[in-house]
């Protein structure tokens, strides 16, 4: 009985350990810290009907990115704690971790940077920026949109629910590599909290992916044709077809493996007919399209970077777009360059290496028609600009990194060893992570209404730059001298432990670099008065995201522009066309469904977890009555007619007029990192000093 | 906008700064090991597989580096020379880029990528592991089991087994049968022999390698195997062929064998054996223990 009701779940699932503990609890007072602020300013109701339920895209791209933000601490404490590990643990030190536990930060790591970090932001960029770009109102729909990001957090509570209940995590790598993700070298809950989390925010993606490709394709403004679309929103478009193409099969693979761990199938087992090669090619099938997937957007960013700050057009958008269909093409057809040691015989090797050096060639017009656009510019330097530099190093080592590692007699020797590591990481973190910050230092003022610090946002750049050499250099020279990945412990006498050292000092620089990235955006947050964007256009920016207000009201446009040309918002400067009329708006009304379901996904998966069938099957029939539910209502749009239009416009207008200096806007600069420091110190002290708490 | 004048010469400072923290920074770690002397494993071959794929990797890292490096130079350069402070650069905003410059940065890339898969194909061809290595010397057969968390050598030949220990002839082309019981996916590597392969349950990868030079090399999984994977090492000792014929005796005179009490003892997981010699085998146990698997594969990349 008891087993019916509870499955695999029992006392001993409860934190007892340190980590669990301590993850359990910083959650628990994390929330319980934003409840009482909530609560004690009345903000419950603000947050349920503006943000969770809003179906605006650019409310869900900046939820994205604090999630994302968030999650971006949470995996970079992993990181913090696996450098940590492997800088002590060398000859008779075993360092602070067990194998298993050193095994499961890793696994966590790199699920939560891919799917959690990178992708959260990619999204967010994407849902923010794209309906701008391309002169669209709304979403092709809104609520699949919802849906995915609702899916995107059940993924993340998932991830992190392990503390909770189980104690433990996979332990196999991000990708859970077969037969050691098997219920026979794996047997606990952790593949399963990996299994359910990939696969809800899996499927989120997938929707999300077609929701865009359908916005992307149907509601683009009259006139813009495919190659008329700014660049970003073509990087968008590439890398959510390549989502709605590879998503399934993960999804279809991660199904094939939750029957094999809960009901005792054998399609990837050693045993009984199982086959782990086939899992390793299909999670390289979808594997290696989800790292363009990521990296397309970031190309489209610093396409747009680039040219509004060198303030020339691209140079040969054709070749840009066909550079970025290319990859597109490419990345489907190079997965096997992951397993090139599995022992396929040397035609089929050559063959997916020289489809890998292929995808090199639409690559590196991508970056010559970035220098092209620089050369005969008038290129300004803020921070957007400087990460694009920062990025065209980091990635060019990587690439040279990633074509070493194509020829299948090099990877041979390289294959799983820190050299690869330091690969991925140059092009994970030097590209899209670059593109990202590029983008968040470019996108902000539309983002929020004032632009982001510029001084403190060069301090986070040089803190990543160095600390990512200070790591990462290493690394591949560790990766030379024959250090395999993964490593909780090594000899005393291969004397690497000086390297792994440096990696763990670039690892406290980065952090130093997130830490100042929040700094940065604290202190523009300050002064956002002086740093306040009252044009909408604060780059001289040529995509008709800039011919918004910034912020942009909820409907984005008043009125719908006519595109022209590329670049449209700058034909329309320059020609003088930039008007102001007001019509009626259909607008998409707010839904909760996208949360039901989720929750209901989420305890799907939590079921499916600790086999508590009832409510894994409870939790689905809910979930797709929640869908029915929702598509029977015909209900979810209203009219916002032109007088209400010009109302709101006028309102928003006299606001802006009504804006004035704060307390630290009266100064010619951006503030330092210095006075940044001092206020906060004053603020401190003002709390503790006057007892502030008890007006609270 | 004009709030924003003025910036180029910060810039420049600040990229030669940037830039020379760089320079700095990679000087001191390259310094710093150099100095320390150490193993530059897969630089540093010890045998013809492995210096062949050393020179592969190198040569096709100066591929790269030929395109790299000037796009790189080119690049900077451009970004200081057409900074905004520098009114003097030219500035044509509508600027036409003719048909030739798009077949231009279609083709000087591809033709570097050409290059490479020049380089490529016969190299991928010459260096298949599966590939025998011709030698006046007749090749020694070495099977390899893969286990949680040990390696098991058989000398199928010889009729002496070892465990997370395996020594070689130099000059004599090895042949590494390389399976997996009762394991994950392992893969077999020793960086100053030559490249990896996977070792994998019902199936068997062969792998060829050759040493040149005496001595002892460090072999692990490059795989991750679970809780012992950090302590999955062997060392594989490169000796002369008189050398090796004593080390054979020795072990034949060993007091354990590798019955099948002691095989199935084996089998259960460990961490951190210590290398063991037995001096006979069941000369059927490898295909014993792949036959526990058989029907479990056959399909898939397997030839
Ligand atoms: C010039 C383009 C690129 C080439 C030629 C290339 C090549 C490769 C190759 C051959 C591998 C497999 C190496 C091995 O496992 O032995 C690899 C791994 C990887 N690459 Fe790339 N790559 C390129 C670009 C990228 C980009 C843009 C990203 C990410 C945004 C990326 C992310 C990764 C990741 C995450 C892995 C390894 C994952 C793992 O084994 O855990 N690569 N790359
Ligand atoms: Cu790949």
């Amino acid at each position: 009985m008891k087993e019916f009701f509870l499955g695999r779940l029992n006392m001993h699932a409860l934190p007892h350990e340190w980590f669990s503990v301590g993850g359990t609890a910083g959650f628990m007072g994390l929330f319980i810290l934003a409840a009482i602020i909530l609560t004690r300013t009345k903000r419950w109701k603000w947050l349920w009907n503006d943000w969770l339920t809003s179906v605006d895209p650019k409310k869900i791209g900046i939820m994205y990115f604090i999630v994302g933000a968030f999650m971006l601490v949470r995996g970079g404490v992993d990181a913090i704690m696996i450098w940590l590990q492997q800088a002590l643990s060398s000859g008779s030190s075993h360092g602070y971790l067990t194998a298993d536990h050193f095994q499961q930060i890793f696994t966590a790591h790199g699920n939560i940077m891919v799917f959690f970090v990178a992708m959260a932001f990619i999204f967010g960029l994407i849902n923010y920026i794209v309906p701008l770009q391309i002169g669209a109102r709304d979403l092709a729909s809104p609520f699949m949109n919802t849906l995915g990001f609702w899916l995107y957090i059940g993924g993340v509570v998932m991830v992190n629910m392990f503390f909770a209940f189980g104690g433990e995590y996979a332990a196999t790598g991000w990708l859970a590599a077969s037969p050691l993700s098997s219920i026979q070298f794996s047997p606990g809950v952790g593949v399963d909290y990996w299994i359910w989390s990939l696969q809800i925010s899996g499927i989120g993606t997938t929707l999300g992916a077609i929701n865009f490709i359908m916005t992307i394709l149907k509601m683009r403004a009259p006139g813009m044709s495919l190659w008329k679309m700014p660049l970003f929103t073509w990087g968008s478009l590439c890398s959510m077809i390549m989502a709605v193409i590879v998503f399934p099969l993960l999804t279809a693979t991660l199904f094939l493996m939750f029957f094999d761990r809960s009901f005792g199938t054998h399609f990837f087992t050693t045993t009984g007919g199982g086959d782990p090669m086939m899992y390793t090619n299909l999670i390289w099938m979808w594997g290696h399209p989800e790292v363009y997937i990521l990296m397309l957007p970031a190309f489209g960013v610093f396409s747009e970077v680039v040219t509004t700050f060198s303030r020339k057009s691209i140079a040969s958008y054709t070749s840009n777009v066909l550079g970025m269909i290319g990859v597109t093409l490419f990345a489907l057809s190079v997965w096997l360059h992951h397993f090139f040691t599995m022992g396929a015989s040397a035609d089929v090797n050559a063959f997916f290496g020289v489809m890998t050096l292929f995808i090199a060639i639409p690559t590196s017009v991508l970056v010559f028609t970035w220098i092209a656009t620089m050369r005969k510019g008038r290129i300004r330097y803020d921070t957007p600009m400087l990460w694009f530099l920062g990025f065209i190093a980091t990635f060019t080592i990587g690439g040279i990194a990633g074509l070493i590692l194509a020829v299948p007699p090099a990877d041979f020797q390289l294959h799983n060893s820190l050299f690869l590591v330091a690969h991925f990481h140059s092009m994970v973190i030097g590209g899209v992570l670059f593109g990202i910050f590029a983008g968040l230092n470019f996108w902000f003022p539309k983002f929020t209404g004032f632009r982001l610090n510029d001084k403190i946002g060069r301090y986070s750049f040089y803190c990543w730059i160095t600390g990512f050499c200070l790591s990462f250099i290493p690394m591949y020279i560790l990766g030379l001298m024959g250090a395999t990945r993964r490593l909780d412990h090594y000899d005393g006498a291969t004397g690497w432990q000086p390297l792994y050292i440096s990696m763990f000092i670039g690892g406290l620089v980065i952090a130093t670099g997130v830490a100042l990235q929040f700094a940065q955006i604290l202190a523009s947050y300050l002064q956002k008065y002086r740093l306040r964007d009252e044009t909408g256009d604060p780059w001289d920016g040529r995509t008709l995201e800039w011919a918004v207000a910034s912020r942009p009201p909820y409907y984005n446009f008043t009125v719908i522009p006519e595109v022209t040309t590329r670049d449209a918002f700058m034909a329309m400067k320059s020609a003088g066309t930039v008007k102001t009329v007001y019509e009626d708006i259909i607008i998409p009304k707010n839904t909760a469904a996208g949360i039901y379901i989720a929750i209901f996904a989420f305890f799907a998966g939590f079921g499916f977890v600790w086999h508590i069938m009832w409510l894994a099957f409870v939790s689905i029939i809910g979930a797709i009555v929640v869908f029915i539910i929702r598509g029977f209502h015909d209900d979810s749009e209203y009219t916002l007619t032109a007088a209400e239009v010009e109302k709101l416009e006028k309102a928003r207008i006299a606001k802006a007029k009504l804006a004035v200096p704060g307390k630290y806007d009266h100064t010619d600069e951006d503030m330092g990192l210095q006075q940044l420091i001092g206020i906060s110190y004053t603020f401190l002290i003002d709390i503790v000093k006057n007892k502030r708490w008890r007006t609270w | 906008m004009s709030k924003h004048v003025g910036k180029g010469h910060i810039f420049l400072h600040r990229l030669k700064f940037g830039i020379s923290a760089f320079i700095v920074l990679e000087l001191i770690i390259f310094v710093v090991v150099l100095l320390s002397g150490k193993n530059f494993a897969v630089l540093n071959p010890k045998g013809f597989i492995a210096s062949a794929q050393s020179n592969v990797i190198l040569l096709s890292a100066a591929i790269l580096f030929t395109i790299a490096i000037p796009t790189l130079v080119i690049l900077y350069f451009v970004a200081w020379k057409y900074r905004e402070t520098n009114t003097h650069a030219e500035y044509d905003p509508q600027e036409n880029h003719g048909k030739m410059f798009d077949f231009g940065i279609w083709a000087i890339p591809s033709f570097f990528m050409l290059l490479m898969a020049f380089v490529m194909i016969p190299a991928t061809h010459r260096l298949d592991p599966r590939q025998q290595i011709s030698s006046y010397n007749k090749p020694l057969t070495i099977q390899v089991i893969a286990m949680r968390w040990k390696w098991v050598f058989l000398y199928p030949d010889q009729n002496i087994a070892t465990v997370n220990f395996v020594q070689i002839p130099t000059d004599t082309p090895v042949e590494f049968e390389l399976s997996a019981d009762e394991s994950p996916m392992s893969s077999f590597w020793i960086p100053n022999l030559g490249g990896q392969l996977y070792a994998m349950t019902g199936h068997v990868n062969t792998l060829h390698l050759l040493a040149d030079k005496p001595g002892d090399y460090a072999g692990s999984t490059a795989e991750l195997t679970g809780a012992g994977f950090s302590g999955m090492k062997f060392v594989a000792r490169a000796s002369s062929q008189d050398n090796f014929d004593s080390w054979v005796n020795e072990a034949k005179n060993s007091p354990s064998a590798l019955t099948s009490e002691e095989y199935a003892h084996l089998l259960k997981p460990s961490e951190h054996n210590a290398a063991t010699l037995y001096a006979k085998t069941d000369p059927e146990l490898f295909s014993t223990m792949l036959a526990k698997y058989a029907g479990s594969h056959d399909h898939g990349m397997h030839e």
